[in-house]
């Protein structure tokens, strides 16, 4: 046990957090803030509460994007800057503090990073329980910082940058700053264990108490004392100048000081808007849930004796679930350009329940519409059919345009044919397809039911020959059915576009009527170029 | 071997040891052998019952529940066919497909989703799927097209089909071509399409074709193949605007 705890500690101290103490102080080398900690870790920490940092470091997890970085709040010398970025690194503190040191003897870039850190890098918000430094680790950090300060100060003085005393305001400016900004952690960590929310003097002293309180006072002081020996240093100046100067110091000083507040304002105010849209979000899934998903659901329990019923209800409340998830002005489609494809279920917008026990009506009421284009038609011709006759209609359309007269009537020939599949053809799956092509509109209704003989068909059937074919011949289009006993129905319908074909199909719009009409015999075969060289020859 | 370290149960216990890496791609006479993956349980428990009973032609080796369990299984297992759920969190069938393609050429897959919506459709067989089907598919139809995709066959759903043809539309003011051998279909591969979007199948398009069935499979494999590889700014921008629900 203590050796796998050893090897964690070691090697990868941010990952997994040693839970025993039997080893405690006297691994000097072992110098991160989560080694094994003094008695008083020993009982909280019995267990591992699992990863510190999201990662599990196992195996498995290998592929897992890295821990986000957070600065530590427990076992920290200063801010948990460099700890935190030991964690994100899977490196030991130590090093980290280090080059921290050693960065700020170069122009101060440690103490600048470790700044930009501190004020961009959020707290970490577990309350995790993180045992504190121990004296040797504490010694050794606060080393490292005296070390850093030193560094960047003698390297000041060296580049030429600080001359004389001016280093001494500076740092006094720096400590005063790094004393508030730790008082601002503090304040930040006791408002999440309280979950209290705070005003203004909140903010600042977050119920710290008197010592909190002196703390930061004593912050504003040394960074006040900082800048007025900086300018005061730099006297001599006239006193317009001079009280232009103490105002912008002021104002500098007061930045300075209010970072971690205005940072922490930005912070809690998108936590609040993140909060307040995700619950506007579960409210309107809930409701819309509520309104057909329970109901239909309801209506099944009650009606599970009857099988076809129950298929109507399901059907009927998967096509609303669709287009509601996946439709154009659907939850799950932010933005679907017009020339995307029309899936049609996904598309239907018009519900088509006929009777009153289908669910829902409510939900839907609100989108019901005329349709305005060919694929948004079909699919409520569809939809109607599977709800009237309990068969599934399998919809495919290509490409869409807007509906007119000759449109209309070919999606109601259409519909025509799916009926009498429905009624006829005792299938339970029909398939459409409809596709536009630049100089008509083509659509397909096939089942693979009982078929018929047509020369067999007697004159009292209405269906084909009024509804369909009259339907299409009116509208200059045309219509063309296969089928014999036994090889089920396919019923073919073509009608050329009124609109738009001259603009999409070069030199071949005037004759676009008649050469798709032409075409209409055999265009399984035909392609878009092909039928327009065809038209031309004929 | 046990599986229960990661969490799925594999296998009927006889099956386990019939030696499922010898089966791994080749075309053996036995039952194909076919991995689910899908996030919802009940979903995976109902398709292998449904499954093992409607046909011996199937067997299932193994099932998943989510991304990191369906990459471990299927790595183990090497499954000839696996059935992919599209909708997944961490990135959904499309993530497995991007993890395990390169690993394992010869598992074959064949994506299954409830979806419909072409984006995904498109992302998925763009992510080297070779067949996409709706989960309303009977079982008997499912069974047809494993046994198809696992003798390297692609499997288009008549709504599929509508997606590609609608992709490969020549649109008037669409971005030009940029390689034509990619981003045209022929007119014949247009008009076996079409007669699968339509709703036949391969024997009916190739007596309404006057060609074989092996042609109709040769034009389909070569569609998929131009839908995987043609840079055609619809699949591109399918491929990449999906959002998973």
């Amino acid at each position: 046990m203590d050796d796998v705890q050893e090897q964690a500690a070691d090697g990868r101290p941010a990952r997994s957090r040693p839970t025993g103490g039997a080893d405690a102080p006297d691994a000097g080398t072992r110098v991160s803030a989560d080694g094994p900690q003094a008695t008083g870790a020993q009982a909280t920490g019995a267990l591992p509460t699992g990863p510190v940092t999201g990662g599990d470091g196992g195996a498995g997890d290998a592929w897992q994007t890295p821990p986000k970085m957070y600065r530590r709040r427990g076992g920290r010398a200063l801010a948990g800057v460099a700890g935190g970025l030991a964690d994100h690194l899977g490196v030991k503190v130590l090093w980290v503090r280090a080059a921290f040191a050693v960065l700020a003897g170069l122009g101060g870039l440690g103490l600048m990073s470790y700044g930009l850190l501190w004020a961009f890098v959020p707290q970490e918000r577990r309350d995790t329980a993180r045992e504190e430094l121990t004296g040797r680790q504490r010694q050794q950090a606060y080393g490292l910082i005296a070390l850093g300060v030193g560094l960047s100060v003698v390297g000041g003085v060296l580049s030429g940058v600080l001359t004389g005393w001016a280093g001494l305001p500076v740092a006094v400016v720096l400590v005063g700053v790094a004393v508030v900004w730790r008082e601002a952690d503090e304040t930040q960590r006791r408002r999440w264990r309280k979950g209290a929310k705070s005003g203004v003097a909140g903010v600042v002293f977050g119920g710290g108490g008197v010592s909190a309180t002196i703390r930061v006072l004593a912050g504003v002081v040394l960074v006040i004392a900082g800048i007025g020996m900086i300018m005061l240093r730099g006297s001599g100046l006239a006193q317009v100048q001079f009280a232009f100067v103490s105002v912008l110091a002021t104002l500098i000083g007061v930045a300075l000081l209010t970072v971690p507040f205005w940072l922490r304002l930005v912070r809690d105010l998108g936590d609040e808007r993140r909060a307040r849209i995700r619950t506007e979000e579960r409210a309107e899934i809930a409701a819309h849930l509520h309104d057909s998903v329970l109901q239909t659901l309801a209506l099944i329990q009650k009606r599970s004796d009857h099988p076809r019923e129950v298929t109507r209800l399901a059907r009927g409340q998967e096509r609303q679930l669709r287009a509601w998830l996946y439709g154009p002005n659907g939850y799950g489609t932010p933005t679907r350009d017009s020339s995307g494809n029309r899936d049609g279920s996904g598309n239907r917008d018009g519900s088509g329940n006929r009777d009153g026990t289908a669910p829902a009506d409510g939900a839907v009421g609100d989108t019901e519409s005329a349709p305005a284009t060919l694929a948004q038609a079909v699919a409520a011709a569809c939809g109607e059919i599977e709800d009237t006759f309990a068969i599934s209609v399998q919809q495919v359309v290509v490409g869409d345009v807007e509906l007119d007269d000759g449109l209309t009537a070919l999606v109601q020939a259409a519909r025509e044919a799916i009926v009498n599949a429905a009624k006829h053809a005792g299938v339970d799956e029909v398939s459409v397809y409809a596709e536009v092509e630049p100089t008509s509109v083509t659509a397909f209704v096939r089942d693979r039911g009982s078929g018929f003989d047509p020369d067999a068909v007697p004159d009292d059937r209405h269906g084909l020959s009024d509804s369909i074919r009259g339907r299409m011949e009116r509208g200059g289009g045309t219509c063309r059915v296969r089928t014999s006993p036994g090889e089920g129905t396919e019923i073919q319908l073509e009608m050329p576009r009124a609109s738009g074909a001259g603009s999409t199909d070069t030199g071949s719009g005037g004759a676009g009527g008649d050469t798709g009409t032409a075409a209409a015999h055999d265009r399984h075969a035909a392609h878009a170029s092909d039928r327009a060289a065809q038209g031309a020859a004929s | 071997m046990t599986t229960d370290d990661t969490g799925h149960t594999s296998t009927d216990g006889p099956a386990e040891t019939g030696g499922d890496t010898e089966l791994a791609g080749q075309q053996s006479p036995g039952p194909v052998t076919v991995f689910l993956v899908d996030d919802h349980a009940l979903f995976r428990a109902g398709a292998k019952a449904e499954l093992q009973s409607i046909s011996d032609e199937i067997r299932v080796v193994g099932e998943a529940g989510s991304v990191g369990e369906a990459v471990a299984g299927i790595t183990r297992m090497r499954p000839q066919v696996v059935l992919l759920d599209v909708h997944m969190p961490d990135g959904g069938g499309a993530e497995v497909l991007r993890r395990l393609r390169g690993e394992l050429p010869d598992v074959v897959f064949l994506a299954l989703s409830v979806s419909d919506a072409a984006e995904d459709v498109i992302a998925v067989i763009r992510a080297g799927a070779r067949g996409y089907v709706t989960k309303t598919i009977s079982s008997a139809e499912l069974v047809k097209a494993i046994v198809r995709v696992s003798g390297g066959d692609a499997v288009f759903s008549p709504r599929l089909a509508g997606f590609v043809l609608d992709a490969f539309a020549e649109r008037p003011g669409a971005e030009p071509i940029s390689d034509p051998e990619l981003d045209q279909l022929t007119p014949r591969e247009r008009d076996v399409l079409r007669l699968l979007a339509r709703g036949y199948a391969y024997k009916e398009i190739a007596s309404e074709l006057f060609i074989s069935v092996k042609t109709v499979e040769t034009h389909v494999s070569s569609v998929l193949r131009k839908t995987q590889l043609s840079n055609r700014y619809e699949l591109s921008r399918w491929a990449t605007d999906r959002r998973l629900v």
